[in-house]
């Protein structure tokens, strides 16, 4: 392992040890929504968007849409080890009064917008890189979106658009954890070929493993990844990644880590630092 | 109502390169000039009414301000959740505006009718609501929101409405304008109904009955102020709109009437059933069958007074 990935993989660690105490203190749900994309966040926020912690409205600032809203713990967690804010929030959310409520709220420093409902994200992100298109700004736009919110059509509908105007300043990554409210994406709702249905819409498309550092960091270096084109990366997750009894388990979406649980997740995590 | 409003936004987008137009694939004939002198200030989104408001609060955030236009309920009612969410919570300068309030596409069906809007939209914080009652006000409101940070949404008539005011009146979002004046009732409207009720006034005038007008044409922040002299100086108000009597003008009034301890007042709300209008017909004629024609209208405020 390189040092840039060591230092990669021990962010991933303090981002999901955040996430065990923030559901644990809040009593509150989506575990493995937010484990699905810690790599991808810590590749994020480690040189890839152009943002300042200390200025979080830099006007220049590329734009993140975190569409899957429900997966903010990770979110806020790699906001407060940046330095948007203190980390000591982190424990106060989905509390009584906290600034960090359970869904992306567009009031915490570095989020950019609000979301929750899903199907939201693409069309906010497009209406952001069509505005950068326009004022042939330099800043990028990208969103992370779950699989799950791929069955909403205001999701498509964007893809249609984004495609149709060849807004090569976004990127689109979906969080393919192939589990979604209900039970696995595969049962619910089949979205294969997903990297399929997103060439047809006009997209330029690469599939990698979203858990690995390398994948990740080589994929967001090569965007666009056609000029012309809005650029889509399917990343192949695993819901609940990183504590063995939580991955790939549907319970995870719902269930807090508490007491023994709690402690295992505590003890899996701490060990691989 | 429809060419005032595209004619003052052309000429706001000519002196103001942050006005974005956005339409859902409607306005043909209506948005060419605009498509044409300003093409990177226009967008078709196609018809993805969800897609467009999305967009429009996306461009909003980074900077433009941005007026959405489609007609009847496809910019409002198709979206709502964009208008909620993405526009309203996020404060985004985004402007809704749908053509065709009311019955003004008659006898293209109840899906084209455009007769809760203004409930549905008033309950959304952040929101302003505006249906202008006359083409020199729906110039106005253009220029008025334009300038107004923040959500608003204008809903308009169609074409060949009655031209009320005249040129260089005073229009301010949020406040009524008297057209008429007169102390034994007032009539307050909103919208499109602004001429009919001007005609019902005058034909109660020929009975002795002296009407005050008030075009209520900002729905939300509604004019309180107007409305409890009103309710001071003259003894019954009567709201009227193209609109179901469930939450519209008519509610607003109601609610602001009974909050500020003047339950007292005697009011009566004219509108449209709250019911889908299956009768086939143009929109004269489905005011004629709703009871929103000048006679309909005179007739229930003489029965109303009568009833005192």
């Amino acid at each position: 392992m390189t040092n840039e990935n060591r230092n990669l993989g021990q962010l991933a660690v303090r981002i999901r040890r955040h996430v065990i105490e923030m559901t644990r203190l809040g009593k509150s749900s989506h575990v493995g929504s937010s484990f699905s994309i810690v790599e991808l966040l810590s590749v994020l926020y480690s040189g890839v968007l152009n943002v300042r912690p200390d200025q979080p409205d830099w006007e220049q600032r590329d734009r993140l849409v975190l569409s899957k809203g429900h997966a903010c713990a990770a979110l806020y967690a790699v906001l407060a080890e940046k330095g948007f804010f203190p980390t000591d929030w982190l424990h106060t959310y989905y509390q009584d009064d906290s600034p960090l409520a359970g869904h992306a709220t567009h009031s915490v420093p570095g989020v950019e917008v609000s979301t929750g409902s899903l199907g939201h994200g693409a069309s906010l992100a497009t209406g952001m890189a069509l505005a950068g298109k326009r004022d042939t700004a330099a800043w990028r736009v990208f969103a992370l979106l779950s699989d799950g919110e791929c069955d909403e059509g205001a999701t498509w509908e964007a893809a249609l658009l984004a495609a149709h105007h060849g807004l090569d300043n976004m990127v689109i990554i979906v969080d393919y954890n192939k589990i979604q409210a209900l039970g696995y994406t595969s049962e619910v709702l089949s979205l294969d070929s997903l990297a399929g249905k997103w060439r047809a819409f006009g997209w330029a498309v690469r599939e990698i493993d979203g858990h690995n550092f390398a994948e990740i960091e080589t994929a967001l270096g090569a965007v666009p990844f056609e000029k012309g084109q809005p650029s889509c990366i399917v990343a192949h997750t695993i819901k609940g990644k990183g504590v063995s009894f939580m991955e790939d388990q549907l319970l995870w979406h719902y269930r807090s880590p508490q007491g023994e649980e709690y402690e295992a997740a505590c003890r899996e995590l701490d060990g691989e630092r | 109502m429809r060419t005032a409003f595209i004619q003052q936004l052309y000429n706001l987008a000519k002196v103001d390169s942050r006005i974005n137009l956005i339409v859902g694939d409607l306005g043909f004939g209506v948005v060419t000039d605009f498509a044409r002198d300003f093409p990177n200030q226009f967008l078709n989104a196609g018809v993805a009414e969800q897609n467009m408001t999305g967009v429009a609060a996306g461009m909003a955030l980074s900077g433009k301000i941005v007026f959405t236009y489609s007609i009847a309920n496809f910019p409002t009612l198709r979206c709502l959740e964009q208008i909620r969410n993405d526009v309203c919570y996020h404060k985004a300068d985004v402007k809704i505006v749908s053509v065709g309030g009311g019955l003004a596409y008659g006898a293209l069906g109840a899906t084209h009718h455009a007769t809760e809007d203004l409930a549905i939209l008033r309950a959304l914080p952040n929101l302003l609501v505006i249906a202008p009652g006359d083409p020199l006000e729906a110039q106005a409101a253009t220029r008025a929101i334009a300038a107004h940070p923040g959500p608003c949404y204008l809903r308009l008539g169609r074409s060949g409405e009655a031209t009320v005011h005249d040129p260089g009146f005073d229009f301010q979002l949020g406040k009524a304008i008297q057209v008429r004046e007169g102390f034994d009732l007032t009539i307050v409207s909103t919208g499109s109904m602004l001429q009919n009720a001007l005609e019902a006034a005058e034909q109660l005038g020929q009975k002795g009955i002296q009407a005050r007008v008030l075009s209520m044409h900002t729905i939300k922040p509604l004019d309180t102020e107007a409305l409890f002299k009103a309710a001071t100086e003259t003894s019954a108000l009567v709201t009227l709109e193209e609109h179901s009597l469930v939450g519209g003008l008519g509610g607003a009034v109601a609610e602001a009437l009974m909050d500020a301890g003047k339950g007292a007042v005697r009011l009566k709300r004219i509108g449209l059933p709250p019911e889908f209008i299956s009768t086939v017909g143009s929109q004269l004629h489905l005011w004629g069958l709703n009871g929103l024609s000048v006679e309909g209208i005179t007739k229930t405020i003489e029965l109303s007074l009568r009833a005192e």
